[in-house]
């Protein structure tokens, strides 16, 4: 019995998930030909200019260099060897870097999930705690204080708070650091001196991702929350007899989380375009500084290359907190 | 008992019904005066500072209320962040509204043809949808303007161009609920087509949801610009609050009022925009409030 209500569930989680993988395919096939368009827009291609910033003029040297990028075919053949490359992990080859895109991703990529999962982490926590604090203390000078914050937060462009708060604590307290994920040129004691090393670091750009995001989920939260107090089964619950502090973490917390965690999903994508921000700010060696540098220095295989690959980072976010929901949702685990 | 959703055309009674809801906000109306305060500053920067902000006029990295000439000091090469602020009032405001008005235009046409016709030309719509919302905003925006440059008319249009994906889910939501009521029944017997029935039937009756999110949208569109602004790639040729920021990132040790300025500048614009949109809300769409 027990068994099969087991077997029941893994199926009622993987089914939809896969379901959900197979859609996506067609989905990052639009995205790639989406981007693949874009980049053809633009004026001359990449041997343009390459050739433009190294003085090459030889018209054999640029036809060589553009049957090596693949550039000699039709366009429509360019998109279909590209795609192809997709599919294998290909995402081509940046000439400044001299090396593929996808190990340029792969090296910046620790760094930007590990700021983004910092804040997210914070935004939650921070989010949850204001808005539950907010609901147990609805229409009283702590609600209108905190709801107050939440919606300048809501407002506060990001930059300049990062900015304030290195003015702050960086260059008027000198108690963190400006910028960077490490300091150049120290030699760590160990492991963990180099861990702190980095969390000093990280504290300032992490904050300043959280806090727009914290004022979000405290809205949802207070709201949701005061919805599933009114609810039937929080009164049958204390009808039960069940103690209030039982009651808010089992019955009530669980429930008004749901929204928070389908915002979670929805806003993944602008957290990552946040984070590029905030990275430029903290010259944090993450995606978001690779991409400004490819944007400037017109580094289109590279930005192609982020731009699909932060597409699929946003896909799999999204099949995370499928599972997340689905694992809270009562209505849907207790079956 | 509700009724069903009749077509809602408000009189001139129900206008003054309306706005004495929306008076009764205290934080909408809070924001409707920033706004007129922003607006007004957008209105009066050629009168009060006809020269171009962007010239040099004075001695560097004042403080304000140094020089009464320069109220909120200048720059690090010696602007008048008076004159910066009463200007970029003008383009935050002009790409809040067009970079929104694109996007509205985008997403209720998508959202509307999808809702109202559903079946196939549905479900493509929504795929593309889909498509625009995987994307990173800001990562498609930055591409979009070093492929095709930044001046700033590509600047709104990018950032219209991928705004507009909410907006079509709103709006088809809302055509999906009103395409089987009794009135546009009514409107199809008696041989209306289908471009005036999405336009002078369901869409008057979308519109509350559609004039809610839009305010919401000139905010985050401001936001927008200010970001690229601030990352050095947006028009450089406008006075631009984000900007301002970005270039006061140099002198913050000695000067940091230079990017603190104009980001309260913005800051405050975004929420007076919030707040009227959290009074609109309220008073247009009253089933959603608590």
């Amino acid at each position: 019995m027990k068994l099969r209500r087991h077997g029941g569930l893994v199926a009622a989680t993987v089914r939809p998930l896969v379901r959900r993988l197979l859609q996506a395919i067609p989905t990052l096939f639009g995205i790639v030909l989406i981007c693949f368009v874009l980049m053809s827009l633009a004026p001359g291609d990449m041997v343009d200019i390459l050739s433009a910033e190294g003085q090459i003029s030889d018209p054999e040297v640029l036809a060589r260099m553009r049957a090596l990028y693949g550039l000699d075919v039709p366009v429509p053949q360019q998109f279909l060897n590209y795609v192809a490359g997709v599919l294998t992990l290909d995402f081509g080859y940046s000439y400044r870097h001299a090396r593929p895109v996808l190990d340029i991703i792969l090296d910046r990529l620790p760094a930007t999930i590990l700021l983004m999962t910092t804040g997210l982490v914070a935004a939650v926590l921070l989010g949850m705690l204001a808005g539950a604090v907010a609901a147990l203390r609805v229409n009283t000078v702590t609600d209108a204080i905190l709801s107050i914050l939440a919606v300048v937060f809501f407002a506060m462009p990001s930059f300049w708070f990062s900015l304030m708060l290195v003015v702050l604590f960086s260059v008027k307290l000198g108690w963190l650091p400006v910028a960077g994920m490490q300091t150049i040129g120290a030699s760590h004691a160990g492991i963990l001196a180099q861990l702190l090393d980095i969390s000093r670091h990280l504290v300032l750009p992490a904050l300043s991702l959280a806090l727009f995001y914290a004022a979000i989920y405290a809205r949802v939260m207070r709201s949701s929350m005061l919805q599933v107090y009114n609810l039937d089964f929080v009164r049958t619950a204390r009808a039960k007899g069940l103690g209030e502090r039982r009651i808010l973490l089992r019955h009530v917390l669980r429930n008004a989380l749901l929204p928070v965690v389908t915002l979670i999903g929805i806003q993944f994508g602008t957290m990552l375009a946040g984070s590029v921000v905030i990275e430029s700010v903290f010259s944090w060696p993450g995606l978001g500084t690779l991409l400004l540098e490819s944007v400037t220095s017109r580094n289109f295989p590279l930005m192609m290359g982020i731009m699909i690959f932060s597409s699929v980072l946003v896909i799999l976010a999204n099949l995370v907190v499928d599972i997340v929901y689905r694992l809270l949702d009562p209505r849907i685990s207790t079956r | 008992m509700t009724t069903p959703a009749t077509p809602s055309r408000h009189g001139p009674d129900g206008l003054r019904l309306l706005l004495r809801r929306f008076a009764r906000n205290r934080a909408a109306v809070f924001g409707m005066a920033l706004l007129l305060i922003v607006c007004a500053m957008a209105a009066s920067a050629p009168w009060l500072f006809p020269r171009n902000p962007l010239h040099i006029v004075g001695p560097p990295e004042l403080w304000p209320l140094q020089d009464p000439r320069f109220p909120l000091g200048t720059d690090a090469i010696g602007r008048n962040i008076a004159a910066l602020i009463f200007h970029g009032a003008r383009t935050a405001l002009a790409i809040g509204v067009v970079a929104s008005l694109v996007s509205c235009m985008i997403g209720v046409g998508v959202g509307a043809l999808a809702g109202y016709f559903g079946g196939w030309l549905d479900d493509v719509l929504m795929r593309i949808t889909e498509m625009f919302q995987t994307i990173p905003n800001l990562v498609f925006v930055l591409a979009i303007v070093s492929v095709l440059g930044a001046d700033i008319v590509t600047v709104v249009l990018a950032i219209g161009a991928v705004s507009w994906t909410s907006m079509a889910r709103i709006v088809r939501a809302e055509f999906l609920s009103f395409r089987d009521q009794e009135f546009v029944a009514a409107a199809r017997t008696v041989g209306m087509s289908n471009a005036r029935i999405i336009l002078s039937e369901i869409l008057p009756n979308a519109l509350p949801s559609v004039i809610v999110y839009a305010s919401f949208l000139v905010a985050a569109a401001i936001l927008f610009e200010a970001a690229l602004a601030f990352l050095g790639l947006s028009d450089p040729t406008i006075a631009s609050w984000g900007r301002m920021v970005g270039e006061g990132r140099m002198t913050l040790r000695s000067s940091w009022h230079i990017a603190a300025i104009p980001g309260v500048a913005i800051l405050l614009t975004v929420l007076a925009l919030n707040l009227i949109g959290d009074g609109l809300n309220d008073i247009l769409n009253p089933r959603l409030r608590q």
